[in-house]
């Protein structure tokens, strides 16, 4: 008996893993995906640290003094412009602030930007220097370009966890409403195979394509971008596979009941979306307020981000994550077994 | 000691809201029977065969297959049946071999994969996806899925439906074999040609009930005459009354301008016809005669034809 049930139950993963393999929007989403977009995030925001600011004068009686003592200033980029067009390129952006020749010299820009902010500080600075201040005080440089702290390396972990949880739901989800519909479920509930079997097998499937997906990933930013692994691998594996188990679940508990793709989509979306915001993919969830961080925290894409950038960009070991494996397990627990209860074959 | 019959029910109820599919049926299926349910798109049978199968519960009534209840035996009934459903659609990208091997591997017992396939004639398709198969293809494949348990049981819901004529012959030289296997055949279909090519028993089913069960001779012989005269006349009809008083003819319905009579002996009864409508003035613009057929028992039976459901 136990022996039949195994063979359905590997007959089942194959079947998934087939239809995932020879599918090849499945592929592009699993892999090329969160590799592209981890490519153009990437290389949107690498060298922002490093790159000059730019910074407008208005053309007018004096603005030459300005664009030499501005000029000699490290760090800056100077342009001479017209009136109309500094403010135009201030209010989109491509300069971080507008310097007015006066008495006093007027600069204009939105103290909400932050490098608008660092732009006024250097000006300030460089100016005064030009106009002979000297500084009392001086501050030696000791520079650090660790990786772990830039942009990227907050990030791949994100993806990271984004694709996981994307691609656990919609994998397990559209398949399972595909089969209702095609009254394929029908047809397998009126033969022996066991419905755990069926359930479990769909989540197993997942975990084969789990593996190549999280490779890819952390091999492409490892390769690329230099984002370090400093945890022990086992424990990633560990986070892995106990996000990619909540996603599971919550897929499979999304296409219980639902009878078309398009009742389906809008219940993943209804799960997802919230979490594409409030996780931590693309920034950091600290920046909600506090009120609402209690719930951010319960959410199984903020545990499986948190944990994995624990692990992979300040090394923790498994007592600084064992209450987010915690939190993961319980969701594809809890949603494994409400979906078994629950779940409609006809 | 008598062997228990393949199925008994008795009472069968299911209501959804207030439409009423199975309104108190009754049935018994003998073991080795090929035993078809026959009716109209929407007679109630295939919720009947599905609460046959323990798919959907029953409302009301009581249900034994193979002498179990689906309550105490569903494990053993689960073994012991296969079934082709309707319309269900296999997983596109999956090969005919890998389908039946899925399936396959859900039983105890049953044979090779590739003798299912070889039963239903797909050898030639093992490799292919299943979305590449025809649709006569995608039905066997279902059945070769049936059969791949060697069920003691086997139901076929609609087996031939959409399927064109050759495809459909095909099958039944199928349905045949599995029948000359001694197998139980639970078979529900709209076509009467079907049931009566196929069924040692048919039931005709109608708004949820059975109307008439025996044999398709039988059957066709309880409209006591074997023929029907179907015509049409331009000009001035003969009267019912006058059309029933011509020898030979057993009854008389009207159907979209069309005459239908059943008849004992179409060469008697013809020539008095044509002579009837010959000496009102009318001119007869159609005329067919044909053995009669459970299409025609079913007309009888409800005043409806089978494909007007």
């Amino acid at each position: 008996m136990a022996e039949r049930g195994g063979v359905g139950l590997v007959q089942i993963t194959l079947w998934r893993l087939r239809e995932l393999w020879r599918e090849p929007e499945a592929i592009f989403w699993v892999f090329a995906f969160p590799i592209l977009l981890a490519l153009a995030l990437g290389v949107a925001f690498k060298n922002r640290g490093h790159q000059a600011l730019t910074i407008a004068v208005q053309e007018g009686p004096g603005a030459d003094t300005l664009v030499t003592a501005l000029g000699s200033a490290e760090g800056l980029r100077i342009v001479a412009l017209d009136s109309v067009e500094a403010y135009q390129r201030l209010r989109s952006g491509r300069v971080a602030m507008v310097v007015i020749p006066g008495n006093p010299i007027t600069v204009q820009y939105d103290s909400t930007r932050d490098e608008s902010r660092l732009a006024r500080l250097e000006t300030d600075r460089a100016l005064q220097v030009a106009a002979g201040r000297h500084d009392v005080l001086w501050l030696r440089d000791a520079l650090v370009t660790e990786p772990g702290s830039r942009y990227i390396d907050f990030l791949i972990p994100g993806l990271l966890g984004l694709n996981i949880m994307g691609t656990g739901m919609w994998g397990i989800g559209f398949g399972i409403v595909r089969a209702r519909q095609g009254k394929l479920l029908r047809r397998l509930h009126a033969s022996p195979m066991r419905q755990s079997d069926f359930l479990l097998a769909q989540a197993l499937a997942r975990l084969v394509f789990l593996v190549l997906e999280v490779v890819t990933v952390l091999a492409f930013g490892a390769l690329a971008f230099g984002v370090p692994i400093r945890g022990s691998l086992a424990l990633v594996a560990a986070i892995v596979l106990a996000g990619a188990l909540a996603f599971s679940g919550l897929g499979l508990l999304v296409a219980t009941r639902a009878r078309t793709i398009e009742g389906v989509s809008g219940l993943m979306n209804l799960v997802m979306v919230p979490m594409w915001i409030f996780s931590g993919v693309f920034f950091s969830w600290s920046h909600f307020p506090d009120a609402i961080q209690p719930f951010i925290r319960l959410l199984p894409l903020t545990a499986l981000n948190d944990g994995l950038r624990a692990v992979l960009l300040d090394g923790t070991g498994v007592a600084g994550v064992w209450t987010l494996l915690a939190n993961l397990v319980v969701w594809g627990v809890g949603t494994f077994a409400v979906s078994v209860k629950i779940f409609r074959w006809t | 000691m008598d062997i228990p019959p393949a199925i008994a029910c008795t009472g069968l109820v299911k209501r959804y809201g207030d439409v009423i599919a199975v309104d108190g049926l009754d049935l018994e299926i003998g073991t080795g029977e090929c035993f078809g349910l026959l009716g109209p798109n929407g007679a109630g049978k295939t919720t009947t065969v599905e609460i046959l199968q323990g798919i959907l519960p029953a409302d009301a009534g009581t249900v034994e297959v193979l002498g179990r209840t689906w309550r105490d035996g569903r494990r053993e009934l689960r073994e012991r049946i296969g079934t082709q459903l309707q319309e269900t659609r296999f997983p596109e990208k999956l090969t005919a071999l890998e389908t039946v091997r899925l399936f396959r591997s859900f039983y105890q017992h049953g044979m090779p994969a590739e003798r299912a396939l070889h039963t239903v004639g797909l050898d030639e398709k093992h490799g292919a996806w299943v979305k590449h198969l025809s649709g006569g293809q995608q039905q066997r494949l279902a059945i070769a899925v049936a059969l791949v348990s060697e069920p003691d049981l086997l139901f076929l819901d609609e087996p031939t439906a959409g399927l064109d004529p050759q495809a459909r012959r095909q099958l039944w030289d199928v349905i045949q074999g599995l029948r000359s296997e001694g197998r139980t055949v639970v078979l529900t279909t709209h076509y009467m040609d079907e049931a009566e090519r196929l069924c040692d028993r048919v039931a005709v089913v109608d708004h949820g009930r059975i109307i008439a069960l025996d044999t398709p001779r039988a059957l066709i012989a309880s409209l006591g005459a074997e023929h029907v005269v179907e015509f049409a006349v331009e000009g001035v009809t003969p009267p019912t009354e006058v059309l029933r008083g011509l020898a030979g003819v057993r009854e008389v319905r009207t159907e979209d301008g069309t005459l239908r009579l059943t008849v004992a002996q179409p060469h008697t009864v013809v020539p008095a016809l044509l002579a009837e409508i010959a000496s009102r003035g009318g001119r007869l613009s159609a005329l067919t005669t044909h053995h009669a057929t459970l299409e025609d028992v079913f007309l009888h039976l409800t005043g409806r034809s089978l494909r007007d459901g």
